[in-house]
């Protein structure tokens, strides 16, 4: 059982829904990150997604690649990732998952990243490029240390194959809200509250929804079928304004934001 | 002919999950996976459908030109006073490279699949041409992506791609070269690949494209091999290509690997010097990782960050190889070696002086490894090169590089 394990369980209970924003690991600098953290978690957020940099992010849009360009062209290193979160997750009241990359879990060695995440207190990861085909041996390596190996569901996903991925997944299962990219769109998919429910229907490990989420309109019709809401693109946006502006007022702005979605949860 | 365009030479590889030894696999984000099988489906009931490589055959042999001659290169020959340089002349082929077998192949498997609208990348040019000629040929909408570098070095390419009607999109991202319109291809196919085929223009990304691309391109080394048998009564001692990806190589390789006798030699881009940045040579420098889907050679720094490479030509800038040249090289069935832009640079002069045909820079560096091999060789040896392209999509950035000005 992880820390995320214990969340849903606890939410279940309570029956209540988990907001989850996603923050790129070292925009504009790692210093930051953690200060973002800390806001976000203070604020309410129930779980926070750390996005590892990575050069070539085939599933991200414009915001969340143009924050990854950021972050490396400032040479921003795993290690630095590392310690920072290794500092800042004793703080944190809500469990940390890294969202990172098969190409640098592979580089850095699987058992090596996965040792090391969890040392620096994350809980989980989610490997966006590693399907479930070729996700076996880190699913076991994530086993043997009580990390969660969070896998992901897509529209285009049959719904056998949907089974067969909730079945291998852990802590819980990333429904992608649309066929494409992460960035903040108005509207969703009309389909997505049924396909959802459906597979709620058939697995007991918690849903998360998550791409496109930005409003707290999305919160209000996603909310009562999912456990909980993945916020990427509109968080990242807020947070790269801070290379420009007084950081304690993009603190602000972020937590504001975090807590007018989770006021959409009531 | 008598062999089919795709029969396989070792039916064996890839396995079911794309793999050639370790190397290989499909590492991609879910939403793709579907069509990826579909695309493996569709393109297995095509390989063993007569009817699709009839299509394929007359498609070759008419719209395309092939098979493409086997040239013997006599003068250059002469001068480097060795084995018999031969040229496989794939440069003379319609668009002026390989890459029309591949794309002919795949436009065939879109409209098999029911798809309305094709999207690839390129980054000479070439296969983004390749790709807006078979569109054309065929009535499909066609969108290039291509780095905002490579528009700048392969202008012509650009224009004629929209004369094909096909709309070229600027990609600004990273080094605006092969990789990142890659990257922004997979991109747009996340969103679209409902209804849209990607034509990957070589044996890279995920499974099955490095096997699709092979097999569409093996028709280089079967013909090769028919085209040496008839003429020579032998196959050759060495055989020459250059590598980026790969596919030129692949296709002209893949018939010859269980002909053991040959030697094979696949040429990477050297660049200015063996520093990492300032070449692009993954199979001779790099290490096994991950990039576009696939688990092979590749230049990444000690986080898995892709780095950035260089090579004057635009079809060798990338910092990848096919995952097969990768299962080829630890096998030690082919030598990879490299060639760095000067050395190519000769290569291309002597070509263009000694035999009347200007090489693409690409194929210029396989050209470059080919004479250096040929010089220590005997009269009655024969050296077979892939020349991949022609160099007329060059001449511009040629000028630029030999500091020429029009002014």
């Amino acid at each position: 059982m992880s820390a995320i394990d214990d969340l849903f369980k606890k939410l279940r209970s309570e029956n209540k829904k988990a907001l989850m924003p996603f923050v790129t690991a070292g925009d504009p600098d790692v210093e930051f990150t953690a200060a973002v953290l800390e806001e976000i978690v203070g604020r309410g957020a129930h779980l926070c997604e750390v996005g590892i940099p990575y050069s070539d992010p085939i599933a991200d849009g414009p915001v969340i690649q143009a924050s990854y360009t950021r972050a490396l062209e400032k040479k921003v290193k795993l290690a630095s990732i590392l310690q920072m979160l290794g500092g800042v997750t004793p703080k944190l009241t809500a469990p940390v998952v890294t969202m990172v990359s098969y190409a640098i879990v592979f580089r850095h060695g699987l058992e090596q990243y996965c040792d090391d995440a969890k040392a620096a207190g994350a809980q989980g990861l989610i490997v966006p490029d590693l399907p479930v085909e070729e996700s076996p041996l880190l699913a076991k390596i994530c086993g043997e240390r009580d990390l969660s190996l969070i896998q992901l569901v897509t529209p285009t996903t049959p719904r056998d194959r949907a089974l067969k991925i909730c079945e291998t997944s852990s802590g819980f299962v990333y429904y992608v809200s649309v066929t494409g990219i992460t960035g903040e769109r108005t509207e969703l998919p009309p389909d997505i509250v049924e396909n959802v429910s459906w597979l709620r229907s058939e697995t007991p490990l918690p849903i998360c929804i998550g791409f496109g989420i930005n409003q707290p309109e999305h919160v209000k019709l996603l909310a009562p079928v999912a456990d909980g809401l993945i916020v990427g693109s509109a968080i990242v946006r807020r947070v790269a304004t801070a290379a420009e502006r007084p950081r304690d007022e993009v603190l602000k702005e972020v937590g504001d934001y975090v807590a007018e979605l989770l006021a959409a949860f009531e | 002919m008598s062999t089919t365009p795709t029969s396989p030479v070792s039916p064996t590889l890839p396995d079911a999950a794309g793999r050639f030894g370790t190397f290989g696999g499909r590492y991609v984000p879910e939403t793709l996976v579907k069509a990826l099988d579909q695309l493996a489906d569709e393109y297995a009931k095509a390989k063993s459908d007569t009817a699709f490589q009839e299509e394929l055959s007359l498609l070759f042999r008419d719209f395309v030109g092939r098979p493409s001659p086997l040239y013997h290169a006599r003068r250059l020959s002469e001068q480097c006073g060795g084995a018999q340089i031969y040229f496989k002349r794939e440069d003379v082929n319609h668009t002026g490279a390989h890459k029309i077998n591949n794309t002919i192949g795949q436009c065939l498997l879109t409209m098999r699949m029911g798809k309305g609208r094709v999207i690839a990348e390129t980054g000479a040019g070439q296969h983004g041409v390749a790709t807006a000629t078979a569109c054309a040929h065929f009535g499909l909408p066609c969108v290039v992506y291509m780095g905002e570098e490579d528009i700048r070095r392969q202008k012509p390419n650009v224009f004629s791609m929209k004369l094909l009607g096909a709309e070229v999109r600027p990609v600004t991202s990273g080094s605006r070269t092969l990789r990142d319109a890659i990257n922004e291809a997979m991109r747009d196919w996340m969103s679209s690949v409902d209804d849209t085929h990607y034509i990957l223009g070589s044996v890279v990304g995920p499974h099955p494209f490095p096997q699709i691309v092979r097999d569409f391109q093996s028709v280089i080394g079967r013909e090769t091999i028919d085209q040496c048998r008839e003429r020579l009564k032998r196959l050759p001692d060495v055989v020459v290509a250059c590598v980026g990806g790969g596919s030129n190589a692949a296709g002209m390789f893949y018939p010859f690997v269980e002909h053991t006798d040959v030697e094979l030699v696949g040429v990477e881009a050297g660049g200015r010097s063996d520093k990492p940045g300032d070449h692009a040579s993954p199979l001779t420098y790099g290490q096994p990782g991950v990039l576009h889907g696939s688990f092979s050679y590749v230049m990444q720094d000690e986080d898995g960050q892709t780095c950035d490479v260089h090579s004057m030509s635009a079809g060798l800038d990338y910092p990848g190889v096919g995952p097969e040249h990768s299962y080829w090289k630890d096998s030690g069935r082919v030598q990879y070696t490299s060639c760095g832009d000067t050395t190519a640079m000769e290569a291309f002069d002597a070509t263009a002086a000694s035999e009347g045909i200007m090489p693409a820079l690409e194929s210029s560096h396989a050209v470059a490894k080919a004479m250096e091999i040929a010089k220590g060789r005997k009269p009655d040896e024969v050296v077979v090169v892939c020349l991949s392209g022609r160099g007329d999509k060059d001449a511009m950035e040629i000028a630029r590089l030999k500091g020429v000005d029009f002014g």
